[in-house]
């Protein structure tokens, strides 16, 4: 299996001196797939895309296992090494607003990493930004490139990061919960946006969400997750047709059906939320 | 636009002035003392003190008095300093420049000092570093201006003797300058010499004016630091490749830098303020030790002009405030 994007192996990470955040963590992702991690809020999706991208918050630490990425173990590296490996990686992020730098206008928000990784110049820079802002379809770029984000709509932040995230070319994006923050009209559009790159580009995606509609839009295959330890792990359909887990199903009662608009919402068991 | 507000800053501010000079008019001359008492010569008769305090225009009422002085002030006329006899404007005005430079090199000192500090604080979170910056702008926190002047006076004066203890300028220098802002002319006119003579003898003032203002900036700034280093935007440019040292001064720290003006600005204005017993203590010939000696002597006019020109100052350190505000934050200049 050495040709998988991503390969985390019993990955597990602490707060130091402090409890166990995520518990032996084992996931796959191939070249081109799309891969879910849900659970509820503080499950650990969001550590685990940190692990990956190598930004985890101060206290805590990777304390067993490893990453492998593009057969590069990613655990143990110095920062320096590690920001060098992570030229393949992207992260289209949960908040657009805080996501983008409000004293900095979009131009130098979208070319920055391309200088960096790509070593474009100004002018090339500035035209693989313009492309890209195409690519999200996003009309009279040259216009949206001058702005300020407070300028801009949650949808348009949101075009705009998906658009850096793809600059690069990257082999893989974690996308932690890119339509929360966003109107649900917008989430739509969002999330065929994000399906339509990942195609065109081939790049895999570790999907973070705690929307199981979400899932079966956009993944292969999915990973459950509650309080930092796997529950279950298969491919969609599976998932969906047969879950297994007692967790998962408590989960899909909880998700509201537009299929069926009558059922009440059902709050998630005490003993899981 | 701008020229518009500052405008009406500045006419706003009069009544500010108005009320100021009122103030201290009445309050000089309610409290205790009696500036024309320390001048009569001893076995003096009535006669000749009475024709004394008709020469300061003591004799007339308070009113009477503010409105003959307001009346001259308005044409730029502040009287005759009692002590020196010298007249109050043009006094200050020869002081003002010295004290004018001390404060500026002391506030660039405190903010390198203090945006050093908490770069440094932050890019160390959560390890050795954190702890010695903490620690470091505590002490600083802890002891006054003046303590840090009688020290370094102590540290670098005598017992290492490296830097000049007082006064602004060697004298035996002839300067041949034509304005009293000596380290700006000397500057721009190639007279390095005596530029670098002026700084040695700023440096213990500037410094120790500096310091605590430093630890107050390094504070404020660091949190605010924190707070925006755990912003997605921080997250994603260390995701994008970039170096926490980068991502702290290229991204964060203007940001950070908002709520840092906005808290920290106002204690400029107490580098003012700390000069009054800085300059005494070494000695620095600025509107600081002169209104010391002021106050000592009572010399009423100058104790009056003096206040004035501080609230001038601070008025003017506020407006620069304001202005600054708008020049960091883009959502403040579209606004
Ligand atoms: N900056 C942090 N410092 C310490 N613990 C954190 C931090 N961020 C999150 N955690 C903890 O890590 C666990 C997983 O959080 P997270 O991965 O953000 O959950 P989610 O599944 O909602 O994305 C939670 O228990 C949370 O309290
Ligand atoms: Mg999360």
């Amino acid at each position: 299996m050495s040709d998988d994007v991503l390969a985390i192996e019993n990955l597990s990470a602490a707060i130091r001196n402090g409890p166990t955040l995520l518990h032996e963590i084992s996931l796959r992702l191939a070249a081109g797939e799309v891969h879910g991690l849900v659970g509820t809020s503080g499950a650990g999706k969001s550590m685990i895309g940190r692990c990956v991208l190598g930004i985890l918050p101060a206290p805590v630490r990777v304390t067993a296992g490893g990453i492998r990425f593009l057969g590069k173990q990613l655990v143990g590296l110095s920062e320096r090494d590690r920001r060098a490996a992570g030229a393949s990686l992207a992260l289209i992020p949960q908040d657009p607003l805080s996501a983008l730098n409000p004293s900095r206008r979009i131009v130098s928000q979208m070319t920055d990493v391309m200088r960096l990784r790509l070593h474009l110049s100004h002018a090339e820079a500035y035209a693989r930004a313009l492309a890209m802002l195409d690519e999200v379809h996003i009309r009279g770029p040259q216009d949206v490139l001058r702005r300020y984000p407070h300028e801009l709509s949650g949808g348009m932040r949101q075009r705009v990061l998906i658009a850096t995230a793809f600059a690069c070319e990257p082999r893989l994006i974690v996308a932690d919960e890119p339509t929360t923050a966003l109107d649900v009209t917008v989430q739509k559009q969002i999330l065929r946006l994000i399906r339509e790159l990942q195609r065109k580009h081939g790049t895999s995606v570790l999907f973070v969400t705690h929307d199981l509609g979400v899932v079966a839009k956009i993944c292969n295959s999915v990973t459950v997750l509650n309080a930092g330890r796997i529950v279950e792990q298969a491919p969609v359909a599976d998932i969906f047709l047969r879950p297994q887990d007692a967790y998962t199903q408590a989960l899909f009662a909880a998700t509201p059906r537009y299929d069926r608009p009558g059922d009440t919402l059902r709050p998630l068991p005490a003993d899981f939320a | 636009m701008l020229a518009r507000r500052i405008l009406l800053r500045l006419l706003q501010s009069i009544p500010t002035l108005a009320g100021v000079a009122v103030l201290t008019f009445v309050l000089v001359r309610v409290v205790p003392g009696d500036p024309v008492a320390m001048m009569i010569p001893p076995g003096a008769d009535d006669a000749a003190v009475a024709r004394l305090y008709a020469m300061y225009g003591l004799d007339k009422t308070i009113s009477q008095q503010f409105l003959i002085w307001a009346g001259q002030a308005l044409g730029g006329n502040f009287g005759i300093s009692i002590t020196t006899r010298q007249a109050v404007t043009g006094l200050i005005f020869s002081r003002l420049p010295a004290t004018l430079e001390l404060v500026t090199v002391a506030a660039f000192v405190a903010v390198a000092l203090g945006v050093a500090m908490a770069v440094i604080g932050t890019r160390f979170a959560g390890r050795a570093g954190e702890v010695v910056v903490d620690g470091i702008t505590g002490f600083f926190l802890a002891v006054p201006d003046f303590l840090w002047g009688l020290a370094f006076i102590v540290v670098f004066g005598v017992l290492l003797p490296l830097l000049p203890i007082s006064g602004r300028a060697d004298p035996t220098q002839a300067s041949g300058l034509s304005t009293e802002f000596t380290l700006i002319e000397s500057f721009v006119r190639f007279r390095w010499g005596i530029t670098t003579d002026v700084l040695a003898h700023m440096a213990m003032p500037a410094v120790a004016l500096a310091l605590p203002l430093a630890a107050m900036i390094a504070r404020v700034l660091k949190s605010s630091l924190a707070e925006q280093m755990g912003q997605d935007y921080a997250l994603l440019s260390r995701v994008k490749g970039f170096s926490r040292w980068h991502v702290i001064l290229a991204e964060a720290l203007r940001n950070a830098a908002i709520p840092t003006v906005s808290l920290t600005g106002v204690q400029v204005t107490f580098l003012v303020g700390g000069t009054v017993l800085i300059e005494k203590i070494f000695s620095y010939p600025g509107i600081g030790s002169l209104a010391i000696d002021a106050v000592i002597n009572r010399d009423l006019p100058l104790i009056q002009g003096l206040i004035l020109t501080f609230a001038v100052i601070f008025i003017l350190i506020n407006l620069a405030l304001d202005l600054s505000y708008a020049a960091l934050d883009p959502r403040l200049r579209h606004g």
